[in-house]
């Protein structure tokens, strides 16, 4: 009898098309950069406007990319911690396929203005729908695959990786309550301020759940492996994983501060986004002290750069949101640049360094190989993506506080100082410098490309073994 | 709310908080059988995938504490547990928003009301008031710039405030008037006439400010103006009507532009035009000073 294998096929295609979404999204991001700081670039022309290419980058990235990542590495992760093969290769190779359909529908829909108008929502209801159907089908493969695995224990990164499956699929299915109207329109069910709300929850729980619990399980698979050390500390993956996916759920409203949502709501948003401080650490403390014992690998290995750097951006930025949630704060911060600085030091410093770390480790495992192509590239990626983040997000604090000051600064006779369009005009020496930092990041992802190519091309797809229990 | 959902609200944020504590306090305890600290548990995954049964860290365990003792507190003191209203009697409305425009007109308001009782067209002109029009300036910057540009020169459907062509006249009251109660523009359409109707009363509005290409289309669009209705608000001689709003057609001064294809346009579909009232948001005070400031644009 033939030895099971990993299905390591599906993983593979996740894989490569993190790649290739990554440089789309980024290549997307950077044209709106440059749109912000050449207001003409693509005058004229409907679906290179800025309001239809913004969508198209934010879906781009965090589904596209950052979805890819998480469906390559969740299913090479659940097989090699379960000991066992897929539950369906069937219904594996449909999400794949089901994820790049949509992935698709996105990029044709939104350029042409087709969206709903919620934010990380804007796909219409056909979409909804394939979205959906997917979501379940990767439910069923992931925890079918969790039933039948041949250890006792469920590995931590393992439960990262259900709270995410499970939560998006509540989140989808509740925030795409719509009545369509025509084929390419719908209207939300939920009226004004209950639409805001639930627009928030969701939101701000698609950054919770998606692009930070899908990640924590992507860090607590890679991490150690890559360190080659045992995780730092059991009780603490327990502690932080309750405590996290419970206090997010009610962190939306802080999207909401001095809006006509009900005081008390923006109240709970902003107590639970502090208390949401320590269990968000939790998960870096246990990444980052994982290495302890073997910092010495820092110096050589650009895989670990990556890795251990994402975390720190995610104790950054995971810092920086609690404090952006408190009212006096938000007052200032709230519809500033600043708020991109902060989802940019978490979307590429934490989301998009940790999946390029583990894509280094995983690409030439799936091919049989030691390692990637070029070791130096990798360190050279490194070296470019971090400067260009750091680029990035200074620009934008620098320019969102600014912002925030401008905006309230009043003379004596109460009268504002600033019109909008000077702090328009003073910011604009910043969205120089982000475009220059997301050009940096871009080339990064290009430069991952062509080291990507050179392992895969000549190398054979290999799936492994899957081992005997013992 | 009812007493239901904020009962609802109150168990589950509650319930959250302490399930936070008690997870603490529960994954701390020792059990038996459990490997000594520093060492690993005895789970291994994939191979050599395992975990240290390291205690939590003690800094970051007074950080997590820290921040349940302030949301206890902070739901004590301000409203978020359903109906509680909280014990500073604190309300993002009522206490924030009101204290805060209570300040504002108590320290602003004086510096309007110094100029209420100089008539506007003394503020408009004369040198000793430079300050007063500086401040109407800094008022037009701030709330009437978005349409009227920063220069007061207006835009596509917004006047021009610097010249001296009126739509509602461009006395000191006119314009205090347009101000306090806003103004609506109305040019009905006349779809109804047909193209070629139409296109002889282009050639005729053309032909007011000497632009006519086609002078016997503007002698009957002449006709078709008196007959069409066209005179009810522009006037026989064309020249407007600030009583409504209705523009000269003979000065080349364009609301809405004056190509051909514009005015055909206008014809064709009307427009709307639409000045908001800023009575309840300015206050006589400071629409006073706005309209010395607006009349001044045109005095030099």
């Amino acid at each position: 009898m033939q030895a099971e294998t990993y299905n390591y096929k599906v993983v593979r295609q996740f894989a490569i098309m993190t790649v290739i979404w990554g440089i789309v999204g980024m290549l997307v991001g950077v044209i709106v950069a440059a749109q912000l700081a050449f207001p003409d670039l693509t005058h004229g022309i409907p679906w290179l406007s800025y309001g239809r290419l913004r969508p198209l980058h934010t879906n781009a990235v965090i589904f596209a990319f950052g979805g890819s990542a998480l469906f390559a590495t969740s299913y090479y992760v659940v097989q090699r911690t379960c000991q066992t093969r897929l539950f369906s290769d069937k219904l594996a190779a449909f999400t794949f396929w089901g994820w790049t359909a949509i992935i698709v529908l996105a990029a044709i829909t939104l350029p042409l203005g087709i969206t709903t108008s919620k934010e990380y929502a804007e796909l219409e209801w056909p979409i909804d729908l394939l979205i959906t159907v997917v979501w379940v089908s990767y439910a069923i493969v992931f925890f079918g695959t969790i039933a039948k695995r041949r250890v006792k224990h469920i590995y931590v990164a393992n439960w990262f990786y259900g709270a995410f499956i499970l939560t998006i699929a509540l989140l989808h299915v509740v925030n795409s309550v719509e009545i369509p109207v025509t084929l390419t329109k719908s209207y939300s069910f939920y009226p004004g301020a209950i639409d805001a709300m639930v627009q928030w929850w969701y939101g701000h729980n698609a950054v919770g759940f998606f692009l930070t619990a899908g990640f924590l399980g992507m860090m607590y698979y890679f991490v150690p492996k890559q360190a080659g050390r045992p995780v730092y500390s059991y009780r603490l993956s327990v502690v932080h994983f309750w405590a996290l996916i419970s206090t997010y759920m009610w962190a939306g409203p802080h999207h909401l501060h001095y809006t006509a949502l009900p005081d008390w709501t923006q109240t709970m948003g902003m107590v639970f986004s502090l208390i949401l401080l320590a269990p968000s650490w939790g998960g870096m403390i246990n990444g980052i002290m994982t290495l302890s014992g073997a910092w010495h690998k820092l110096r050589t290995d650009p895989i670990l750069k990556f890795l251990i750097v994402s975390l720190s951006f995610y104790g950054m930025s995971t810092f920086e949101g609690p404090m952006m949630s408190i009212k006096t704060v938000n007052a200032l911060s709230h519809y500033t640049d600043w708020t991109v600085g902060h989802v940019h030091s978490g979307a590429l410093g934490w989301v998009a360094m940790v999946s390029i770390g583990s894509l280094y480790y995983l690409i030439p495992r799936l091919f049989g190989r030691e390692s990637m192509f070029s070791t130096k590239l990798v360190e050279l990626h490194f070296w470019i993506a971090t400067i260009g983040v750091v680029l990035y997000i200074a620009a934008m604090w620098i320019a969102g506080v600014m912002q925030g000051l401008m905006w309230r600064a009043v003379n004596a006779d109460g009268t504002l100082t600033y019109s909008f369009i000077e702090s328009v005009e003073r910011t604009y020496p910043f969205y120089y410098v982000r475009l220059l930092g997301g050009l940096l990041f871009l080339t990064g992802m290009l430069i991952m490309a062509y080291n990507t190519w050179k392992t895969v091309s000549d190398s054979n797809a290999v799936d492994d073994t899957v081992p005997a229990t013992a | 709310m009812s007493a239901f959902w904020s009962g609802w609200i109150i168990v589950l944020s509650g319930l959250n908080i302490i399930g936070c504590w008690w997870l603490i306090r529960w994954t701390m305890k020792k059990r038996a059988g459990e490997s000594a600290q520093g060492d690993v548990t005895g789970h291994v995954w994939d191979g050599d995938l395992q975990e240290y049964n390291n205690p939590l860290p003690r800094w970051w365990l007074w950080l997590f504490y820290g921040t349940l003792v302030f949301a206890v507190i902070y739901l004590i003191l301000y409203p978020g547990m359903g109906n509680w209203k909280g014990i500073l009697g604190w309300s993002s409305h009522g206490s924030q928003y009101e204290a805060e425009m209570a300040r504002a007109h108590a320290k602003y308001d004086p510096i309007y009301k110094q100029y209420a009782a100089v008539p506007v067209a003394e503020l408009a002109s004369k040198p000793e008031y430079k300050e007063a029009r500086e401040m109407g300036k800094r008022l037009f910057l701030t709330y009437c710039m978005q349409c009227h540009g920063s220069d007061a020169a207006g835009a596509r459907g917004f006047p021009n405030l610097t010249d001296n062509d009126w739509l509602y006249g461009g006395q000191p009251e006119n314009i205090v008037a347009s101000i306090t109660n806003g103004r609506n523009g109305v040019m009905p359409s006349h779809a109804h006439l047909g193209d070629e109707k139409i296109a002889k009363l282009v050639q005729f509005v053309l032909s007011l400010s000497g632009r006519a290409t086609d002078q016997a289309a503007a002698e009957e669009g002449k006709q078709l103006f008196t007959n069409s209705g066209c005179v009810g608000c522009h006037g026989m001689d064309a020249k407007g009507n600030t009583m409504i709003g209705a523009p000269n057609l003979t000065d080349n001064i364009w609301l809405y532009g004056g190509s051909p294809k514009t005015i055909e346009k206008t014809i064709r579909e009307g427009r709307k035009g639409q000045m908001p009232a800023h009575k309840d948001l300015l206050g006589s005070d400071k629409i006073h000073l706005l309209a010395a400031y607006v009349k001044s644009l045109s005095n030099q």
